[in-house]
């Protein structure tokens, strides 16, 4: 089993933080993972993304050449990782922020508007969050306890909050789209 | 651990006796600067962001002086201006690790994106003759292990030891064990004068470091000097005695340092070698490749300097081609080529720009041609 | 009877290198006074780092201490690592113009702003004497050099009143004629805890004197002697003062916590 998950969005969206407590909390699963970033010398607003990889077995090659789930949080960015995505693979986007998506032939495709509902209930930066539990809802890659745990142990600010978010797209998922 | 790369090589400096470390802002970089920041107080070490690199080298040279474990980490242009007091701590014979990470040049290049075009300067970065101890990790788990064998060497062997790391194993996040237990090694510290600070009967010989502060009136000088520090401007024979013992100190001692991974099928036709982040796309290519029965050897090295000469040539007498893949235009095929004595065909797979990795399809590619 | 600060010295390297009439010597005794009036009878408490230069040679290899003859210009960084391992260390930076207000600067300065416990002496002899007599940041204008044959185009940098503005709480500038005020200021840097600046104005007669019109090197002596005002009337005085003269004296002396101490509380001060 070999699970490759590509988190994309803008700098700042948080899109590096919630890949690390992806990983984190498949290492807490007791399997293999590694996290990977790109990201461009801006520290706000260029496209960057975060790879991470689940596997039963150890991860000697850490890149993602195509994709099994892809995370997408703005425009530019999908538009520049669509095509990583695998026929069969899954699509999961903040409706908001992507509205066009430029290929036809996409197995599963979810969607809701994380960041919409991060700043009416949460903070902005938590959409990262929402966008997380909802993915993990919708495909069950980690269990929804180490993800919580993941947050504590990366000392992540207001940890509190964000794992509020982070259930409130774990209950998104469960709902008929 | 679930550790970035520059967060466990901070964490493995101060499991291995760093206590000062002095450093500059550069992608990607910082983070071992973030990290050091903040655990280097917590055992009463010295964190100094300083004006410059060339700053940051010099300081944790005279911190090394004054007893300390030291280190510095940058990436192309920072180690770039520090060469010049590289060079200084390798004619003093100051022990302290600079850790690079290798991003694209030359000049600004792009920040940050990885490559690995740093391999020629790391051994031969700064004027004159010496030799080098350079090491390169290839995850997480080694930026922890390699860093603390870097302070080892540097301790042994007095004298600066660069730790040649790239932005995949500077930035990825894996998981790191920290070993139970970790062998740190310490310089062996000159405290009277019966053995001289600067020489040794021994060609190849390690002299005792003294430290300043304790009354032994020490003589610093990165000028040519005799075995007490005492600067001799043109003499001939106390240059050559210096220079060849700061260079025979490492080069006689290239099997004590060198450290690699051998993935050898003696019936192979073919090898691989590579070092660093590319050698994470030959395993996948390996693997791919043994799976249709096609026969593969690898070396990886983790010494890069001084180069293990003898391991590329016992490799060159089993195979007939030897592919080397690498994230700059043929820095490390040029050393292999060298070590190969013209024993195997040498095939060079390059690739720069953008951060990109060659492919484990590029290399079976090459494979399937031959 | 032997020279008292002899036992300052490494005697077997004696004399020095220096060329008849530097004003290097007479630092050196400024120096030794100083430290024989603290009452140093050696100078195991000291460290010297010095960069590269006539100046840089002051202490190595003559002090008998430890020193520290570092690359060109970077003896500050050198000496900054040390105290911050070693605090308690008195680390003494003697250097000239070319390697402390040239190629070392920003070194300089960043040192005076962080309030590192450095006393750092700068030797100016208006000239890179060790190489032949080329064009310093701290030339006067219109002097000729090797590398400026018509005349130097451009003003010398005024290192004493950056620092000033760069933090340092002390701050004294003199020549090698007012060798009393010299050692005074040298013994009360030497007691401060923060960074202290002491700025000699010194006669390079081989390759400044020559060159400027001087004669031999007292006559240098006794240009500093008419040339120079006390810092405090020249503060009095036009903005061209500082141009025409060497304004001499303590530009500043106040207290600042020193960098290795704030370090080293418990609860950081960030206060004074």
């Amino acid at each position: 089993m070999r699970i490759e998950i590509r988190i994309c969005g803008l700098g700042g969206q948080g899109i590096i933080l919630a890949g690390e407590i992806l990983g984190l909390a498949a290492v807490l699963d007791g399997k293999y993972a590694v996290q990977m970033r790109s990201y461009g010398s801006e520290a706000r607003g260029s496209t960057c993304k975060s790879d991470v990889i689940i596997s039963d077995k150890i991860i000697r090659y850490p890149i993602i050449e195509n994709c099994d789930i892809l995370v997408s949080m703005s425009q530019p960015s999908l538009n520049k990782y669509i095509d990583s995505l695998k026929p069969s693979g899954i699509l999961i986007i903040d409706e908001d922020l992507v509205k066009n998506i430029p290929r036809k032939r996409i197995e599963k495709i979810y969607g809701l508007k994380a960041t919409r509902i991060a700043e009416e209930k949460y903070r902005r930066i938590m959409a990262n969050m929402i966008m997380l539990g909802y993915m993990t809802g919708k495909t069950g890659i980690v269990s929804i306890e180490k993800l919580r745990e993941a947050i504590k142990r990366r000392r992540v600010k207001m940890a509190e909050i964000n794992i509020k978010a982070l259930e409130e797209g774990v209950k998104l998922s469960k709902l008929k789209v | 651990m679930f550790w970035q790369g520059n967060v466990a090589c901070a964490e493995a400096a101060v499991k291995a006796g760093c206590r000062f470390f002095a450093g500059y802002p550069i992608t990607p970089a910082s983070e071992i600067a973030e990290r050091m920041a903040q655990i280097l107080p917590e055992v009463h070490g010295i964190f100094m962001q300083m004006e410059d690199e060339i700053a940051a080298i010099n300081a944790i040279i005279g911190a090394s002086w004054a007893g300390a474990k030291s280190m510095t980490a940058t990436s192309g242009p920072g180690f770039s201006l520090m060469q010049e007091g590289i060079g200084y701590a390798f004619m003093t014979e100051t022990p302290c690790v600079i850790v690079v990470v290798q991003r694209l040049g030359p000049a600004t290049g792009q920040a940050s994106k990885g490559g690995q075009g740093n391999f020629m300067q790391a051994r031969w970065g700064t004027h004159g003759d010496y030799s080098a101890i350079v090491l390169s990790p290839n995850s997480a788990q080694e930026m922890f292990d390699l860093t603390v064998e870097a302070f080892n060497l540097s301790e042994k062997y007095r004298t600066p030891v660069i730790l040649l790391a790239d932005e995949l194993s500077a930035h990825i996040v894996e998981p790191v064990k920290i070993p139970e237990r970790i062998v740190v090694v310490d310089r062996r510290k000159a405290r009277d004068h019966s053995e001289p600070f600067f020489g040794s009967s021994d060609p190849k010989g390690i002299p005792p470091m003294p430290e300043v502060g304790e009354g032994l009136n020490i003589l610093v000088t990165g000028s040519t000097h005799d075995e007490w520090g005492y600067r001799y401007t043109s003499d001939p024979d106390v240059h050559r005695k210096l220079v060849t013992r700061i260079y025979w100190k490492i080069e006689g001692n290239v099997r004590d340092i060198a450290d690699y991974e051998a993935d050898i099928d003696e019936k192979a036709k073919v090898g691989i070698v590579s070092y660093g982040c590319s050698s994470r796309t030959v395993y996948e290519a390996i693997d791919r490749l043994r799976g249709r029965g096609i026969r593969v050897s690898h070396l990886r090295f983790r010494t890069l300097w001084p180069f293990p000469d003898w391991i590329v040539e016992e490799l060159a007498e089993k195979v007939n081609v030897i592919l080397v893949p690498e994230l700059s235009l043929g820095q490390f095929c040029r050393e292999v080529e060298r070590a190969a004595h013209g024993k195997a065909r040498i095939i060079s797979i390059t690739k720069i720009g953008g951060g990109e990795m060659i492919t484990p399809k590029e290399i079976i590619e090459v494979v399937e041609r031959i | 009877m032997k020279h008292f600060a002899v036992k300052y010295l490494r005697e077997e390297k004696l004399p020095t290198p220096f060329c008849p009439g530097c004003g290097n010597g007479i630092l050196m005794n400024a120096f030794f006074k100083a430290v024989e009036e603290l009452g140093y009878r050696d100078l195991r408490d000291f460290v010297f780092c010095s960069g590269i230069g006539c100046a840089a040679w002051i202490p190595s290899p003559h002090f008998m201490a430890d020193s520290i003859h570092t690359l060109h210009g970077r003896a500050i960084p050198v000496a900054t690592g040390i105290k911050l391992m070693k605090p308690h260390l008195k680390v003494v930076v003697i250097g000239g113009d070319g390697d402390l207000a040239g190629i070392g600067l920003s070194h300089l300065i960043h040192a005076a702003r962080r309030n590192i416990g450095l006393t750092v002496i700068m030797v100016n002899n208006m000239i890179y004497g060790m190489t032949g007599g080329q064009v310093a940041p701290t030339t006067p204008r219109g002097i000729k050099t090797t590398t400026t044959p018509k005349g130097n185009l451009e003003d010398p940098i005024d290192v004493a009143r950056i620092l000033v503005e760069a933090g340092a709480p002390y701050v004294a500038k003199w020549t090698t004629y007012h060798v009393i005020s010299l050692k005074n200021s040298i013994k009360k840097a030497l007691r401060k805890k923060g960074f202290t600046y002491i700025e000699v104005v010194s006669q390079c007669p081989t390759s400044y004197g020559r060159n400027a019109g001087f004669k031999n090197p007292s006559e240098m002596l006794k240009w500093f002697k008419e040339n120079s005002i006390t810092y405090e009337k020249a503060k009095k005085m036009g903005r061209d003062i500082w141009k025409k003269k060497i304004v001499v004296g303590e530009y500043v002396d106040i207290y600042r916590k020193e960098l290795t101490e704030r370090i080293r509380m418990e609860d950081l001060d960030y206060e004074n």
